[in-house]
């Protein structure tokens, strides 16, 4: 159904049409708020405040922007205003990583820089497991695993890999979001997928 | 032939699969990186792994919506239709 379609039916107050709305976007508003806000609970009143704003805006709602623009706009305010009041400030817009590691993989694991043969080459390779099957990958243990991961990194580059490479949002949509330049989300993008690379090697090397 | 290039070394590589994935590199460094990966094995699994991260990292298991939650939200649904219906 498109944008247009839905809107009406929401105007006409169709039900079925308000519930595959919440069904299609409900997970990903809760993902989004907590990027904002410090529980998952918290999250989750988030996104139920945001279903309210939807339903009080949907007279206003003026086709300019699509759906999904609208939607995510009136989350993020709501995100943004909770967090506030929880004390909790989002450094979105600080610049890449000063208080963490620059590296995307630890130099020890490198030849140094001066050797005569092969500087900078790798020294202790990556353990491969770059052909383990879907189901490994996909399984359980390993989701959480990459999900506890992405729950430790700094703010800003969780909240880089959960709109870019989680909810699958492009450059633009996240650089309007997150406030951040092109070159630092693409540092931010960077560090975060080489954290989770890391975390799924040290993974697949101890299990063998 | 880019014989003039310096060679890319692994760290080196390691830290710009993003920008070549986005298409940011410079094209002197995107030959570089192409040069590199094409005789390094190690390299060459390090890529892999690095695209079957994002690959995996995209995989949202969507959990269920609390059933009470979307009775909750129906419910305002209702009361907004019934309410906005002149």
């Amino acid at each position: 159904m498109s944008d247009a379609a839905l809107i009406a039916s929401l105007r006409a107050g169709d039900e079925a049409a308000f519930g595959e709305l919440v069904d299609r976007y409900h997970a990903s508003l809760v993902r989004i708020a907590r990027l904002y806000v410090s529980s998952q609970a918290v999250a989750e009143e988030v996104a139920q405040e945001t279903w309210l704003g939807v339903l009080n805006g949907l007279d206003r709602f003026e086709e300019r922007s699509s759906l999904k623009t609208w939607l995510f706009r009136i989350l993020a305010n709501i995100a943004k205003t909770r967090g506030v009041r929880e004390g909790r400030t989002v450094p979105f817009s600080s610049v890449a990583g000063d208080d963490d590691d620059p590296h995307s993989v630890d130099p020890d694991r490198f030849i140094p820089a001066d050797a005569e043969r092969a500087p900078r080459h790798w020294a202790i390779p990556p353990a491969v497991w770059s052909t383990e099957p879907d189901e490994r990958l996909l399984a359980g243990e390993v989701r959480e695993l990459i999900f506890r991961t992405i729950d430790g990194l700094p703010p800003n580059q969780r909240a880089t890999i959960v709109l870019r490479d989680v909810e699958g949002w492009d450059s633009e949509d996240v650089r309007n979001e997150l406030a951040v330049g092109e070159t630092n989300q693409r540092v931010l993008l960077h560090r975060a997928r080489s954290k989770v690379r890391e975390a799924l090697e040290d993974y697949f090397k101890e299990d063998g | 032939m880019n014989a003039a290039l310096p060679e890319m070394p692994c760290q080196e590589l390691v830290e710009v699969i993003t920008d070549y994935l986005e298409g940011a590199l410079p094209e002197r460094d995107r030959v570089r990186f192409e040069e590199h990966l094409a005789v390094c094995g190690k390299c060459q699994e390090y890529v892999a792994q690095f695209e079957r991260t994002i690959a995996a990292v995209g995989v949202v298991k969507e959990q269920d919506l609390d059933p009470e939650v979307r009775a909750d939200l129906m419910e305002a649904f209702r009361g907004w239709s019934g309410s906005s219906t002149s």
